[in-house]
């Protein structure tokens, strides 16, 4: 049997996206093409299935008349790449000191749980992988997971299992904070810019109020 | 407290919309042509006079650092770069002005770009923002469709463009010329200074790196009056600060509150107070988890700004106030911060590199007791080892939180280890 396995993994960018690299390279000086590395990998990892291949990463070298190594060096350098396949839902959870005192341990226990797997791993049915994250940058809103290019927020036990049944069924899931506050605002309402709340807006329960 | 009159931030929420109908509402691009009519010497004298200083970490006052730039070209022209790199744990305060305020930032880059003679400005923006560069990049556009932006900026007949650019998590990449080489497609490795970026920053260019909230504040400082700012707050530390209030209060929040309010204050007036009361507080970190964390006593009457912290051996840092109360278990929540500077090392520096790594496990150790009480002295010989011998800050900021920890509370931890001892001697 004969299968040729760089055949069966060639990479090359959609028509869709070869039309965006244009205006990617008019960011940068016109013998600066190596600046669009980074959003090429981005773009590139998203076409193919949440992960940069050698083959994604030879095809981007040569487009950007890069050595291969130096876009290796660049894939693995940095997180958001994944250098093995994924599954088709990646969770990522936050858990630096931030979240890690808002209870993250609790986010963490309840999503191996729902998922019946560890960090850095993925469901046997190819469907969901967990990912174990550094600071998202969202800690008044903390615990946090970081989902398909938005962030869910203000998490405990209770609602991160709801957050991953809602997914398992399919059903939208409305980013932001998911006990009720409004974006970073304080529960209970803004203490500041007070004049500027929307009519009808929701702040949820003030924490404090029991004192 | 500070009057919503004097609050620059007026969105920081997302009460309203984000985008040039809302933002001109608020008085963003108001007389931009005027300002910059006003000439590069006026804006770069004016922004000295508010006293502003770098809200980034840094405190380096702004004004300054832009009068490092060439006044002459060379032949190369300069770069504006923003540090939208938010990663230092604690802090989430530009995702707020790029999510809910971006036309500031873009406004500002315009000014700020134009006061050093910059022909373009390009956002260096964590990757995982995605929503908010995907906000940006609207509001760029908006901006551009409107001819605020472009080969006619404002019909102030200069050419300028604001570009973003994403990362790709690394926290390293907030470090100045670590960004610079990732801006140009490489891995985020810091660079020797000098030369400084002021000299040959991106693509070998003169470019000056400020962070978002240091550049958003920018034309309302000029608007209302370098003197309007600096009556705020107190001598070297003027002006309005966000504020990250994370951890154990009762309702954590980002707020905009005016430079050395009591750090009590600050709390119980916007964050409903320490969960269970002020009494049930232990410790504080500050600044961002690169800072060193203070204790109750130190809480109870220091006041928020770069000065008054910076006395009691910590720092105002990004202004991201970590708070842990009673519960908390102090070693384990600087072990966790050890292991993050572990991973985000970026292992160009032997100290750094290696450092980080063996400050962790000694760290796991002692949150367990398992260790010998000598080995604090060896860790905290370490921390000294690596604290200034690297090329950049990462290593200063790894070895501080573990400085900070003992500094305070090394009478828990020695405790705890012989407490492990003898439960384990009598087992």
């Amino acid at each position: 049997m004969s299968v040729n396995v760089k055949d069966a993994e060639k990479f090359e960018f959609s028509p869709e996206n070869l039309k965006w690299t244009k205006s990617q390279f008019v960011k940068y000086p016109e013998n600066r093409k190596q600046s669009c590395v980074m959003p090429f990998l981005h773009r590139a990892q998203e076409q193919n299935n949440g992960w940069v291949s050698i083959p994604v990463m030879e095809y981007i070298a040569d487009f950007l008349d890069m050595p291969y190594i130096r876009v290796h060096e660049v894939a693995s350098f940095y997180s958001m790449y994944n250098l093995k396949p994924v599954g088709r839902h990646v969770i990522e959870v936050c858990t630096t000191t931030p979240c890690w005192l808002r209870g993250s341990d609790d986010v963490v226990k309840a999503c191996k749980e729902e998922l019946g797997i560890g960090f850095g791993e993925t469901t046997r049915d190819g469907e969901y992988t967990l990912l174990e994250v550094e600071c998202a940058g969202a800690c008044v809103n903390a615990p946090v997971i970081a989902y398909k290019e938005e962030y869910y927020e203000d998490l405990n036990d209770e609602s991160t299992r709801q957050f991953i049944k809602d997914l398992k069924a399919g059903k939208k899931v409305n980013p932001g904070p998911q006990n009720g506050r409004f974006r970073s605002c304080p529960l209970g309402g803004p203490t500041s810019l007070k004049d500027m709340a929307p009519s009808g807006a929701t702040f949820g329960q003030d924490m404090g109020s029991d004192k | 407290m500070l009057a919503d009159k004097d609050r620059i931030f007026t969105n920081l929420y997302g009460f309203e919309s984000p985008f040039l109908d809302g933002a001109k509402k608020r008085g963003d691009w108001d007389g931009t042509k005027k300002i910059i009519a006003r000439g590069q010497d006026s804006i770069i004298d004016e922004m000295k006079e508010s006293g502003l200083r770098g809200r980034g970490g840094a405190g380096f006052p702004t004004g300054l650092k832009w009068s490092f730039m060439p006044k002459e070209s060379d032949g190369r022209p300069s770069y504006l770069v923003v540090n939208a790199d938010e990663g230092e744990p604690g802090t989430c305060k530009d995702r707020e002005i790029m999510r809910h305020d971006p036309h500031k930032l873009i406004e500002g880059c315009l000014i700020a770009g134009f006061a050093m003679r910059a022909i373009a400005a390009y956002i260096y923006i964590r990757g995982e923002f995605v929503h908010e560069a995907n906000v940006l990049e609207q509001a760029i556009e908006e901006a551009r469709a409107a001819g605020l932006l472009g080969k006619d900026a404002c019909g102030s007949g200069y050419a300028f463009d604001v570009y973003v650019h994403r990362g790709a998590g690394a926290y390293i990449c907030g470090e100045e010329t670590a960004l610079i080489e990732s801006l140009e497609g490489k891995k985020g490795q810091p660079r020797l200074k000098p030369p400084f970026p002021a000299n040959v920053g991106v693509f070998g260019c003169p470019t000056t790196v400020n962070n978002v909230e240091s550049i958003a504040v920018v034309p309302t400082i000029l608007r209302r009056g370098g003197s309007w700012f600096a009556g705020l707050g107190r001598e070297n530390n003027t002006g309005t600060k966000l504020f990250c209030i994370s951890g154990h209060v009762n309702n954590p929040c980002n707020v905009e509150e005016e430079m050395g309010i009591p750090l009590r204050e600050l709390i119980e007036k916007h964050a409903g107070g320490v969960r269970g009361g002020w009494d049930n507080l232990l410790a504080i970190i500050p600044g961002g988890s690169s800072v060193h964390m203070i204790p109750k006593s130190v809480c109870d009457e220091v006041l928020m700004d770069f000065d008054s912290l910076r006395a009691e051996g910590t720092g105002l840092g990004t202004a991201a106030v970590i708070v842990m109360d009673k519960s908390t278990d102090l070693v384990r929540a600087i072990t966790r911060l050890s292991a993050f500077y572990k991973h985000e090392s970026c292992g160009q520096c032997t100290p750094c590199r290696e450092g980080t790594g063996w400050m962790w496990r000694v760290m796991e150790r002692l949150a367990t007791g398992e260790a010998e009480i000598e080995e604090i002295d060896m860790l905290l010989d370490v921390t000294k080892q690596i604290e200034g011998h690297t090329i950049c800050a990462l290593g200063d900021a790894a070895a501080w939180p573990i400085q900070g920890l003992f500094r305070h509370f090394r009478p828990e931890v020695e405790a705890r280890i012989l407490e492990y001892k003898k439960t384990h001697e009598a087992a």
